[in-house]
Order: C-alpha cells, then sequence, then structure tokens
C-alpha cells in the first residue's frame, strides 16, 4: 500500500486523499486575453514526470496541501528535493 | 502472437524500411490508427499510407479494455456518432470477412434510486429520439434478463429501475485490430511495427512529417492516433490539448458457467460487468481519479470493485480474480472525444478516448478518413479541438467515470 505524507496529519494510507490537480499555468506564448481564458478553463500540461499538485486529505484533516508527484511512477516526492 | 494472427489471417508485410514519403503517416496502430488506414485506402483509394507504432499493434489500450460496444450517451452529437460506430461493428465481420466474435448481449444500466431512475428514464427518451434503441424497465424485466441479479443490492442498493439499450454489444478486441490491419495491409497500407515516432518535422508552422530511428518520413498529413502519451506528440507541434491522462483498471474472475447474458452497469455503484466467450466474468468501474503513466493495478481497486460488483451480484462472492490490467486514457477535460483539424496545417488528430475509444473504432477510423479525403465529416464536427474556444465543449454527463 502507498502511504502518503499529509502536512498535518503524517504518513497515512493513499486512498484517504483526493486528487486536486496541477497548478494551471497557461504559458506566456499565448497572449491574446480570450485565447489565455480558453487555455486556463480547458487546457492541461499533462506531464509525463514530476509535478507539483494540490491534494486533498479528505478522510483525514480535511485540508489542502501542496505536493510533487511523479506521474510515471505515482510516487510522491520531497517538496524541497 | 496468438493463434488467430498466426493461423487465420492474411498479412502481406512490407520488407524493408518505410518510404521516405507518404501521402499520409498515422502515428499508432491501435484500433483508431488502423482502421483510420483502412477507411482510407478502402473507402477513399488513399493508399500511399503508413501507419507506424513505437511496439506491436494493438499492444496499447486497444489491448486494455472491456470491449462493450454502445450509444447510449447522454448528447445527441455522442449518440448519433456512437450508433453509427455500434451499426458499422454489426456488419464488420461482414465487411473484413474476419470473425471479430461479436456478441449482441443488451447493457442494462442500473438505477438504485429515485433521482437515478429520472436519469436512466431521460437517457432512454433522449437515446429513442436519436435513432438508439433503448427502453426503461421495471426491476421484474432486469430479472427476467437477469437471473442472478439481486434486486435488493443487499439492502442497501435497491433496484428501482434500469435503462435497456438492446443493441449493446462486445467483440474480441484483438480481433477487431487485426481485421483492420488485415484489410488496410491488403490494401497496400504500410504499417511498421516496433518503429516509435520520436519527433515531427516542421516547416514554419506545417506539420511535414515524422522522425524515427529508421530515419525522416515526410507526409502530406501527419494524424496521431497516439492513446496515452498524445500530450507528447502535440506539444512537438505546438498544440495544446485539454487532456488529461488517467488509469483505468479492469480485472476478469475464472470461468464461471455461461449464463449470464446482459452487459450490467450500476449508474450509482459505479462498476460493470459482463461475461466474455470463456466464461470469465469481466469486471471493471471508473478510471483512477488522480492523473497517472503509470500502468499499475492497485489492490484498493480491485477490493473496491469486488464488493460493490459483490453488492449486486453475490455469485461473484464464489469467484477468484484471475488477470488484471490497465490501460492509459486520455481523459478529455468535457469527457468526449477530440478528432479532426489541430490548428496546426499537416497535422489532425484523434484523442481523448478516455474510457470509451474502443466502441467508436469504426466510426471514428470512417470519419475521419472522409475529412482527409473530403475536407468534411460531418458526424465529427462537434468534436473538433475547435470547440473549447468555441464555447462549444459537449459535456456528456453519462461518458464521464467508465465504460
Ligand atoms: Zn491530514
Amino acid at each position: 500500500m502507498l502511504w502518503v505524507e499529509c502536512p498535518n496529519c503524517g504518513s497515512r494510507p493513499f486512498e484517504e486523499y483526493r486528487y486536486g490537480n496541477v497548478f494551471p499555468v497557461t504559458p506566456d506564448t499565448i497572449t491574446d486575453a480570450d485565447a489565455r481564458n480558453v487555455d486556463y478553463a480547458w487546457m492541461q500540461d499533462n506531464i509525463a514526470g514530476v509535478t507539483l499538485e494540490r491534494w486533498f486529505h479528505e478522510s483525514g484533516c480535511r485540508r489542502w496541501f501542496t505536493a510533487k508527484r511523479d506521474t510515471t511512477s505515482d510516487e510522491f516526492l520531497p517538496l524541497d528535493g | 502472437m496468438n493463434e488467430f494472427v498466426e493461423t487465420l489471417l492474411d498479412l502481406p508485410w512490407q520488407v524493408g524500411d518505410p518510404k521516405p514519403a507518404y501521402d499520409v503517416v498515422i502515428i499508432g496502430a491501435g484500433g483508431h490508427g488502423l482502421s483510420t488506414a483502412y477507411y482510407l485506402a478502402t473507402r477513399h483509394g488513399i493508399t500511399n499510407v503508413c501507419v507506424l507504432d513505437s511496439n506491436f499493434i494493438g499492444s496499447g489500450n486497444s489491448g486494455r479494455n472491456t470491449t462493450i460496444i454502445r450509444s447510449n450517451y447522454g448528447i445527441p452529437e455522442s449518440v448519433a456518432f456512437y450508433q453509427h460506430s455500434l451499426e458499422m461493428y454489426q456488419q464488420l465481420e461482414a465487411e473484413t470477412g474476419c470473425w471479430i466474435m461479436h456478441s449482441q448481449k443488451g447493457q442494462i444500466w442500473l438505477a438504485h434510486s429515485v433521482s437515478t431512475a429520472r436519469t436512466e428514464q431521460t437517457r432512454a427518451l433522449m437515446n429513442q429520439a436519436m435513432g438508439a434503441k433503448t427502453d426503461y424497465i421495471g426491476p421484474d424485466e432486469i430479472k427476467r434478463l437477469c437471473p442472478q441479479i439481486d434486486l435488493s443490492g443487499g439492502g442497501r442498493y435497491p433496484v428501482h429501475g434500469a435503462s435497456y439499450h438492446h443493441e449493446g454489444a462486445t467483440a474480441r478486441h484483438d480481433r477487431v485490430v487485426w481485421a483492420y490491419a488485415q484489410g488496410a495491409l491488403r490494401a497496400g497500407v504500410h504499417v511498421y511495427q516496433h518503429t516509435p515516432v520520436t519527433g515531427l518535422l516542421m516547416d514554419g508552422d506545417r506539420v511535414t512529417g515524422v522522425q524515427t530511428p529508421k530515419g525522416n518520413i515526410s507526409a502530406g498529413t501527419v494524424i496521431s492516433a497516439v492513446g496515452g502519451n498524445v500530450t507528447t506528440v502535440s506539444n512537438w507541434a505546438g498544440v495544446r490539448l485539454p487532456i488529461r491522462t488517467h488509469a483505468l483498471q479492469a480485472f476478469v474472475t475464472n470461468a464461471h458457467a455461461q449464463e449470464f447474458d446482459p452487459i450490467i452497469s450500476s449508474n450509482d455503484l459505479v462498476f460493470y460487468v459482463s461475461q466474455t466467450p470463456r466464461g470469465q466474468m469481466l469486471i471493471g468501474a471508473e478510471y483512477d481519479r488522480f492523473a497517472s503513466y503509470r500502468q499499475a493495478t492497485s489492490f484498493a481497486y480491485l477490493q473496491a470493485c469486488s464488493k460493490k460488483s459483490i453488492t449486486m451480484f453475490p455469485f461473484l462472492a464464489k469467484l477468484r480474480i484471475m488477470r488484471s490490467w490497465t490501460g492509459i486514457c486520455d481523459v478529455s477535460t468535457d469527457f468526449s472525444p477530440i478528432m479532426g483539424e489541430t490548428g496546426v496545417p499537416g497535422f489532425m488528430i484523434s484523442t481523448g478516448w478516455g474510457t470509451w475509444g474502443f466502441k467508436a473504432i469504426p466510426a471514428g477510423g470512417e470519419q475521419l478518413a472522409q475529412l482527409v479525403a473530403t475536407g468534411s465529416a460531418p458526424l465529427i464536427e462537434p468534436f473538433g479541438l475547435d470547440r473549447f474556444a468555441k464555447e462549444a465543449a459537449m459535456a456528456d454527463p453519462s461518458s464521464a467515470g467508465t465504460r
């Protein structure tokens, strides 16, 4: 079983958490205001590798936190690593 | 290689490396890539086509799905598209001469509450309006169609009713893929396995071909029919996609007597079950909620899914999980597929197949081929990538999740 570190509760089973997507980042190359809006609302970076994400400790302290994770291995990595 | 491919097919493979140029290069030799090539060659006479795959034919999601064919979607454009695909599947054995083990079973979509019963009634009416054969049925009829069901749902999930999709079916996934591969090869299409595309050739903002370890190949049109890694390919062309990649798990049990006829899904419990031609019970549920490129099965999933299916079908508790698999699915932000132009000249796409790609293989390929050949394919026009900028997203509540 995968254990994930909550900043408030410590190490807890993965199933207690809910995924909250990555921070949406619209590329600087998109300059038109409407196009930036469409990108923000719909488009995804969908990175295969290390991403910075929001997670919610749903069955625990019910607080959001930021986590670093490798989407190719599902491994959680140290935030400052 | 399996016995079907080894003994029953006639596959005129090309000898040597790919040519330096083709009219159309398709990335991905799965169901959608091969059906697109097949229809380009057989319906439009465009045979100067090359299909490339980083692995073997059908090694991606075409080999990692649950083979369900249905058209009972939640928005009119989707019902029309999937109904066309369902009807093409019914004719596919006659057209290709390959026994794809197409089996019409009917799909029952259970409602366990007044609110989901209303959802299923709405589905039935909307399906009928769009030409799909779906009726709302009550518990007695459900029990007649599927005697194994516990209508009380273990006391917690009583069955209020269901929508019954008469033409719901299954087919053998690798046979579908190989039927298209054989048809495409016989029509003169080149198919190269173990030939990864490592980049796109660009001339200004136009895609002009692909890079491979066997050399550059130029193309009038490059089509990405990639499953799982479509973002990597589209990034090469500078195309932003509303796609997130998720894992979808499923499993089969040991064989059971051949007596489970329909495909059953549950609206509230979110799982589905059918019986394979080998007698195994095939069980699946939603895709994993977090983004992932890892094709891994989790015990948490097997446990949750087993529990849900046993709630409705107590006989499953006596069976054992024999085999599980996981596909990595490109889930679009509005839960509908994306087909057609990308805004980058020379580069088309077939993606966003989430967990509903298998059923769309015939119509997806046929329509994309028509778009390449004639510049117009009305059935898939609503599914273009430009729909997001036009505020015409195709949010389909009944494709979200699974199936
Ligand atoms: Zn916590």
